[in-house]
C-alpha cells in the first residue's frame, strides 16, 4: 500500500497549533472533516475512539513518530492524514521522546488487512532516517505531499 | 557462552493481525533478553526488538511466523515470545 492510497492530501498539516495529545488528534480529525473525508457529525466520536485506543498504550512508536488510529463505521475505506509539529508533543511515546510527525488513520471495522498494510508502509518508509528527518522539517503541506509521492515512487514499498 | 539459535513456529491468532499494540508488546518483551530475536514471515525478516521492524511484516491473522532467538538466553526468550503468540497478545 502506498501513501497516496490513504493520505488525504487536502488534510495534510505542516504546522499544527496543538500542544497536547488530544489537541493534535482533534486538529487532524478536523482537517479530515474539512477535506470531506469524515462526516462532521462523527468527528467527536472518532476523536473519542482514538483517545480510547491511546489509553491502551501510546501509538508513539519511537523516532518522534506517532500513528494514532481507530476503526470507525463512518468510513467505507481507510482514510488518513499527516501532520508535523514544530515543537514536538508529549505523546507518552515508547521511547519517551516528544513526537513531531503524526500519521492518523481511520479504518472501516471490517478491513484489518488495510490497516496493517498502511502501518507496514509507514514503518518501512520511516526506517529511512533522511526521509523521517526531511518530513519533520517540511514547511508546507505541499512539501509533505511531494515527499510522500517520492517515497511512493522510489521507496521499497511492496 | 553458547550462541545457539532456537527456532519456534507460531501463527498469528489475533483477528486484527500483528498490529501496533501487539508489535509494541513483542518488542518490549524481546528487549528484555540478551539474545538477538528475529521474526520471519514469508520472505520478510524483522528485528524483534524494533516495533518499526515488526510492523513491516504486516502479518495478518493466520500468518505463519518463525521466531528465531540467538544467544545465551535463547530458550527463555523464545518461551516468553512464543507465549505472547499463544495467548494472542491478550486480545480477541
Amino acid at each position: 500500500m502506498k501513501f497516496s492510497d490513504f493520505v488525504a492530501v487536502d488534510a495534510i498539516r505542516s504546522s499544527v497549533k496543538a500542544r497536547t495529545k488530544e489537541g493534535v488528534i482533534r486538529e487532524m480529525a478536523t482537517a479530515l472533516v474539512e477535506a470531506g473525508k469524515i462526516p462532521a457529525g462523527d468527528m467527536e466520536s472518532i476523536v473519542k475512539a482514538i483517545m480510547k485506543r491511546e489509553d491502551l498504550g501510546s501509538t508513539g512508536i519511537g523516532r518522534g513518530v506517532a500513528v494514532p488510529h481507530t476503526k470507525h463505521p463512518s468510513v467505507s475505506r481507510l482514510v488518513g492524514t499527516v501532520a508535523v509539529s514544530r515543537e514536538g508533543i508529549d505523546f507518552e511515546s515508547l521511547d519517551g521522546e516528544p513526537v513531531q510527525l503524526f500519521f492518523l488513520l481511520v479504518s472501516p471495522p471490517d478491513r484489518p488487512g488495510d490497516h496493517l498494510r498502511a502501518l507496514e508502509n509507514i514503518s518501512r518508509q520511516l526506517r529511512d532516517d533522511s526521509f523521517c528527518a526531511t518530513l519533520k522539517q517540511a514547511h508546507a503541506a505541499a512539501d509533505i505531499q511531494h515527499l510522500l509521492e517520492e517515497a511512493d515512487s522510489h521507496g521499497l514499498v511492496s | 557462552m553458547s550462541e545457539q539459535t532456537v527456532v519456534r513456529q507460531v501463527v498469528v491468532g489475533m483477528r486484527q493481525g500483528l498490529h501496533a499494540r501487539p508489535a509494541d508488546m513483542l518488542a518490549r518483551e524481546a528487549r528484555k533478553w540478551q539474545s538477538r530475536i528475529e521474526l520471519v514471515a514469508g520472505s520478510q525478516r524483522a528485528d524483534g526488538k524494533s516495533i518499526l521492524e515488526v510492523l513491516t511484516l504486516a502479518a495478518e491473522a493466520g500468518t505463519h511466523v518463525s521466531i528465531e532467538a540467538t544467544g545465551p538466553d535463547a530458550d527463555e526468550a523464545i518461551d516468553a515470545i512464543g507465549g505472547l503468540f499463544e495467548r494472542n497478545f491478550d486480545e480477541d
